[in-house]
């Protein structure tokens, strides 16, 4: 079990500055994020998109501010528990003991839920039948690519990773692409080779496709594809590959008796407390009257949120305010030697 | 102010008056239409605020941007008529303008 004073579930931008806003107050935290890698949205939906409207950076990407919150937070020598998913709240006494769907588990005196809009997970196929196949013959993630040697495998998608499996996979399988459409949104590079793979009959390449059904007995056997005109075809296939990016989804977060409004968690606007003491809620998660979406608001949700733990962490002191400029105690505790 | 018409996918219809320069996204979000996530709020990168399109009103529409179609590849069953509702801003000419929800987004 890990002591320390809170828990950030969510590694994206509002979490990664709350942790430092513990972190000036003399804090300790620990950060759990679903993803393999910290930065949330800005790291997974758009690490080379423009971002304009963070306050003194006239413009800078997801991935260049998600880099700067690293450095920021860099003096406090915070642990991350990547692809982790928080499962279970439990109150023990006056603590929480959370725990993950990895095992681990934290005892804190805390919580700030910086979750985004939920978790990342991967996009399904819309076919019912495809849940009866997932994980032994159709995946949505490679985790062994060996398993494929030999086989003929189909990938749907038109993106980097479909693109990226097909070639690479079009060495030792027989590898069908299908797509809905003749554009790909991946790299021009990898759609130029899948072309070419295409043409020495290395890949076979179905454009305006998508999938009708799939069908076999404990594995898949046939999967059925149909064009945009409504011509069906019925492929061979040992495994199906679909990449079809990721979904957010709130997962165990909605039966911890938090008060839930369209997907996102009511918070008073003092300290961003949810209606249960002890647990907050801050970014795109949270809402209250004139909540805006933008990363400029949840740094300062993250702020208030991180002096309301403090209570919770250390009930017998009194916190003082005072400015990152002119006190000691933060300077020691960003370790800046004069 | 324009109308817009949403069909939810168990044939619920609501026709709404949106204010020209919201979106299409915008109308359903502030209406609690159902179906309608926008989980990226409007920024062209999650494709959880997709429509069909009715046929009739397709071409009449401002075409796609290059990250609409790219987007829409990962959207949950796309079709010929699929759009992002987040791209698409209200105006008069869109007046009466009728998009059909998908039982899903992801």
């Amino acid at each position: 079990m890990i002591k320390t004073d809170v828990l950030i579930i969510g590694a994206g931008p509002t979490g990664l500055f709350c942790a430092h806003q513990l972190g000036i107050i003399g804090l300790t935290c620990e950060i759990v994020d679903n993803l393999d890698k910290a930065g949330g949205q800005c790291i997974e939906l758009y690490p080379d998109k423009p971002i304009y409207d963070i306050p003194a950076i006239p413009e800078c990407t997801g991935e260049e501010l998600t880099n700067n919150l690293l450095k920021q937070i860099k003096p406090f020598n915070i642990n991350f528990h990547l692809n982790q998913r928080v499962e279970e709240l439990k109150k023990v006494n006056d603590r929480w003991h959370v725990k993950t769907n990895g095992g681990k588990e934290f005892d804190v005196a805390s919580i700030v839920i910086a979750g985004g809009v939920g978790s990342f997970e991967p996009r399904k196929f819309p076919a019912k039948e495809c849940e009866k196949f997932e994980g032994n013959s159709l995946f949505y993630s490679v985790k062994d690519k060996t398993i494929f040697k030999d086989k003929t495998i189909s990938i749907f998608g038109g993106g980097d990773s479909a693109l990226d499996w097909a070639i690479e996979l079009s060495n030792k399988s027989k590898v069908n692409l299908i797509h809905r459409r003749d554009g790909f949104s991946g790299m021009e590079a990898s759609v130029q080779k899948v072309k070419e793979l295409n043409e020495q009959g290395k890949i076979n390449l179905y454009t305006k496709y998508q999938m009708e059904s799939v069908s076999g007995e404990n594995k898949i056997d046939t999967v059925k594809i149909k064009h945009d005109e409504g011509e069906l075809k019925e492929i061979k296939s040992d495994y199906i590959l679909g990449f079809f990016g990721l979904i957010m989804q709130l997962g165990p977060i909605l039966d911890w008796g938090l008060n839930i409004n369209k997907k996102t968690i009511e918070v008073n606007t003092e300290n961003f407390e949810t209606n249960i003491d002890g647990v907050f809620a801050i970014g795109d998660i949270c809402s209250y009257p004139g909540k805006l979406k933008l990363i400029l608001s949840g740094f300062h949700e993250g702020a208030l949120a991180a002096r309301g733990c403090f209570k919770y962490a250390k009930p017998d002191e009194k916190l003082r305010f005072e400015f990152t400029t002119t006190s000691k105690a933060t300077h020691e505790r960003l370790g800046i030697k004069k | 102010m324009p109308k817009i018409t949403y069909n939810t996918h168990n044939n619920n219809t609501h026709t709404i008056d949106v204010q020209n320069g919201l979106t299409v996204m915008e109308g359903a979000i502030q209406n609690d239409i159902p179906g309608i996530d926008a989980d990226c709020g409007g920024g062209m990168s999650c494709a959880t605020c997709h429509v069909y399109v009715n046929d009739e009103w397709l071409d009449k529409l401002p075409l796609k941007e290059d990250g609409e179609e790219d987007m829409l590849d990962m959207a949950f069953e796309p079709k010929k008529n699929s759009r992002l509702s987040c791209q698409l801003i209200v105006s008069d000419a869109l007046d009466g303008l009728v998009v059909n929800i998908p039982s899903k987004q992801g």
